[in-house]
């Protein structure tokens, strides 16, 4: 049984592919900066980051249909504006007739959707460095920006182990199913106190296991001299063309940002 | 150089108070393959976490040509490459390269020759194409090569090897046995799987309840039904 929800890497030819991951990285989240620095309603440069985004996903050879897909994950998280059309005091643009009428406000529309937009954008260029550059390779790129080591150490531990311990949980539920039988005529399950303890020595165990195996991962690095920094050899290194995306880029945001401040 | 592995009256006691070594003592002599073997619980898996200072006990232990001391862990660590039981947590790196790299980027060599130390051991386990895999994919058995790997890129005195051939399958059991047998190196080898005992190591040493109760040649300890009986062995 194997399990491929965390890897997300599109093996590829393109310039995207090649750059080097430190700038993949940064240029990342200088796109993100910019669409955050974006003020409310500039719907003028989200159509102009928008397009960035498409240029960089098409010269990448991803599908867009595959990249919306894979971005409705922010809207869960988007929703956490939703207050706002209610709460921010501006024009009225309508009057919901419940609690005595609650009033929609123009500016707090435009912020909610402004709010939808921006965190949309910056997903999707998450989810295109992700596709178009190996995991181990953005771990190496975080490392080499100074990033704090235990952090990437926690990220990089995380990647390997996830898989490992999705598969001891989905063990410890088969064991379950295995012997959840019923007989005919009986009420089966047990109470919903005995099937909520069950299931909590079950989280219990998973958890006891994974301190074990935690245990046993640090002796194994203690035996090959690790002395609490990971270390890894050097991934890539800069060429012309990453300086000349990356300043390409750079000043492309730079001018939308300009562009949205000012008018 | 190559030296004697020498370990005298070695005791040790778990912080829960359970006694796991009663005084181990044996020798091993440089390029010599050996077999440990006895039941669950006698302390086998104890006794390998001591010979690179994972766990400390009372009592002696020389690797290296150095008495072993927290001054010189990091020569014995070097010195003894020890392979764990399960090669999930051998393996704990993002990529098979990250892992067989990871025992020479701590002994500071440079890039260069970590590359190559990788690219040799690799060879040496017949995993050289699996450079750039993820570890999660692999099956046991290719798992269980590449945990070798990453200690011999460390190019250790001896290799230290926990049940190699726990839970493989017949083709990879042999895999396993052949690439034992092609490294010539010195070898100590925990292990329930009998049938391999004589066909790779000429000593043998018997472990119950944390003490060495029989050590010698693998052809007479074998032949000794009495012996085998009264340790819970069988071939």
């Amino acid at each position: 049984m194997h399990i491929h929800f965390t890897d997300q890497y599109h093996e590829g030819e393109s310039l995207i592919h090649r750059l080097d991951p430190r700038v993949k990285v940064i240029l990342t989240v200088t796109f993100i900066l910019t669409v955050s620095l974006t003020p409310f309603g500039a719907f003028g440069s989200y159509v102009m980051l928008f397009a960035l985004l498409m240029a960089t996903a098409v010269s990448a050879h991803m599908a867009p249909i595959y990249l919306l897909k894979r971005s409705i994950i922010a809207l869960p998280f988007a929703l956490a504006a939703i207050t706002l059309p209610f709460t921010v005091p501006g024009d009225t643009l309508a009057t919901v007739p419940i609690f005595g009428g609650i009033t929609i406000s123009q500016a707090g529309t435009i912020r909610f959707v402004s709010i939808l937009i921006k965190s949309w954008l910056s997903v999707q260029m998450a989810i295109i460095l992700v596709t178009v550059t190996p995991f181990p390779a953005v771990l190496w790129a975080l490392r080499a920006l100074r990033l704090p080591s235990p952090l990437i150490a926690i990220v990089s531990l995380m990647y390997r182990y996830l898989f490992v311990l999705y598969e001891e949980a989905t063990r410890l539920l088969r064991a379950r199913a295995a012997r959840s039988a019923t007989v005919d005529g009986v009420r089966s399950g047990g109470s919903i106190v005995w099937r909520g303890q069950v299931a909590g020595r079950m989280a219990g165990s998973l958890m006891l296991r994974s301190f074990e195996r935690s245990e046993r991962i640090y002796n194994a690095m203690l035996a090959r001299g690790y002395k609490g920094q990971l270390r890894t050899v050097a991934h890539s290194h800069l060429q012309t063309i990453d300086f000349l995306v990356g300043t390409v880029t750079v000043l492309i945001l730079l001018t939308i940002l300009l562009f949205a401040r000012i008018w | 150089m190559h030296h004697k592995i020498e370990v005298r009256n070695l005791e040790y006691t778990y912080p829960d108070g359970r006694k796991a070594l009663h005084g181990v003592s044996f020798s091993i002599a440089p390029g010599e393959k050996v077999a440990l073997v006895g039941p669950n619980g006698a302390g086998k898996s104890t006794l390998m976490l001591h010979l690179n200072g994972i766990l400390e006990g009372k009592g002696s232990i020389h690797v290296a040509g150095l008495e072993l001391s927290d001054k010189n862990m990091g020569q014995v660590r070097a010195a003894v490459g020890l392979v764990f039981q399960n090669p999930d947590d051998q393996l704990f790196s993002p990529t098979v390269f990250d892992d067989v790299a990871f025992g020479p980027l701590h002994m500071g060599l440079d890039e260069a020759t970590v590359r190559r130390r990788v690219q040799d051991a690799l060879a040496a386990v017949g995993m050289g194409e699996y450079i750039e895999r993820n570890s999660h994919h692999l099956s046991i058995g290719e798992k269980k090569r590449i945990a070798i790997a990453t200690v011999l890129s460390m190019q250790p005195e001896i290799l230290v090897l926990d049940e190699p051939t726990a839970g493989l399958d017949p083709r990879a059991r042999r895999q396993l046995i052949n690439l034992l047998h092609e490294l010539d190196m010195t070898m100590l080898v925990s292990t329930h799987d009998m049938p391999m005992v004589p066909e790779l190591f000429e000593r043998t040493l018997i472990m119950e309840g944390g003490k060495v109760v029989a050590a010698g040649c693998t052809c007479e300890l074998l032949a000794d039904q009495a012996l085998l009986q009264q340790h819970g062995l069988e071939l």
